[in-house]
């Protein structure tokens, strides 16, 4: 029992069929994103064996090498929409820019001002850009990857689900707008969420997304430089 | 099997040059930029790299999960942290959408072509 346990065909294989049965959940269930529910399921079926969730996380080792090469993929979206960066182009970079400078200061600010500890206010500062990118900027700033992924994920859930309310309300629900600030704020959930508005505004958002990405991490060198 | 062995070979170019270069851009940032020069260059083209791209993409999610489950295990020690994190994220967020979205309606160009399109196409 032990030894199968502690083969890492345990690790994968439970983390890809929780992974299958969540997207499966989530084609009848639409409220429930899909990260939610695989990530329950893990936690559900090691708790019920007592796993440790370090010798869980040493055997998939190899599930989180593939994000290099996915975050590297990223650049297909961005190459198959460069005719539309050349036409908005201003207008992207400008409100990416914007957008990045805002997250990093408002996160740095707010965790100050509410008195977060060090670790937490490091962990937060990339929390805007997709998780593959935020969890290398948290590691090189000596923050906590594995919080900056939750901060992600919750900013994520949060801009997809309250985005849309929030935007329009404030005018900004033209499809150019909506795209760019929902990519821009909510990474890879605010992309799916505006591809489900319109094709506009998916685009624009997948392109705020990796441009923020990519804008972020600039933005971050004289921070490393400063704190290292 | 060929885009996923150029997108490796991209991601292991980044890695490799961030840690013999001591460049402060993480190594995956280096290896999409790298693969974007090749891409307008015409070194790789796109139809070489699709398909595994948009296998990687589409299943992004599952890359994040052993993330997930790292952070899920933290959330009982946040304790006193909770109140500063929960300001953070969702003052934060709101922020950025709004900073954005304005910033991106104000460069608009107001009249033209291309704005016309864009809302037919909403």
């Amino acid at each position: 029992m032990n030894d199968f346990l502690h083969d890492p065909l345990f690790g994968l294989a439970l983390t890809i069929g929780a992974y299958a049965a969540a997207r499966a959940i989530h084609r009848r269930v639409r409220w429930l994103h899909p990260i939610l529910s695989s990530s329950a399921i893990i936690l559900i079926v090691l708790g019920l064996l007592r796993f440790n969730i370090a010798d869980y996380q040493s055997e998939i080792g190899m599930l989180t090498v593939l994000l290099g090469p996915a975050t590297v993929a990223l650049g297909v979206p961005i190459y198959k929409h460069r005719r539309l960066i050349r036409e908005r182009m201003k207008s992207v970079f400008v409100s990416v820019l914007a957008g990045s400078v805002t997250g990093i200061a408002s996160a740095a600010l707010l965790v100050y001002i509410a008195r977060g500890s060090h670790e937490v206010l490091l962990s937060m500062l990339p929390k805007s850009v997709s998780s593959p990118i935020g969890i290398e900027i948290s590691r090189t700033l000596g923050g906590t990857p594995e919080l900056s992924v939750m901060f992600s994920v919750v900013t994520g859930v949060l801009g997809g689900v309250a985005g849309p309310l929030f935007l329009r309300r404030a005018g900004l629900g033209d499809p150019v707008s909506f795209g760019l600030a929902m990519g821009g704020a909510a990474h890879g959930f605010g992309t799916a969420r505006s591809l489900q508005e319109s094709e506009t505004a998916g685009s624009f958002s997948a392109l705020a997304m990796g441009l923020s990405g990519i804008v972020t991490s600039i933005l971050f060198i004289p921070l490393y430089l400063w704190l290292g | 099997m060929r885009g996923f062995a150029i997108l490796l070979g991209f991601s292991l170019a980044g890695a490799l040059l961030h840690d013999t270069l001591h460049l402060p851009l993480p190594g995956n940032v280096i290896g999409l930029l790298l693969f974007l020069a090749a891409l307008f260059g015409k070194v790789v083209k796109l139809e070489w790299v699709e398909a595994s791209a948009d296998l990687l993409t589409g299943h992004l999610l599952l890359f994040f999960i052993p993330y997930v489950i790292g952070a899920a295990a933290l959330i009982p020690f946040m304790g006193h942290n909770a109140v500063s994190i929960i300001v953070g994220v969702v003052g934060s967020t709101l922020a950025v959408l709004w900073v954005t979205g304005t910033v991106a309606a104000k460069t608009a160009p107001k009249s033209g072509e291309e704005a016309r399109d864009e809302r037919l196409s909403a």
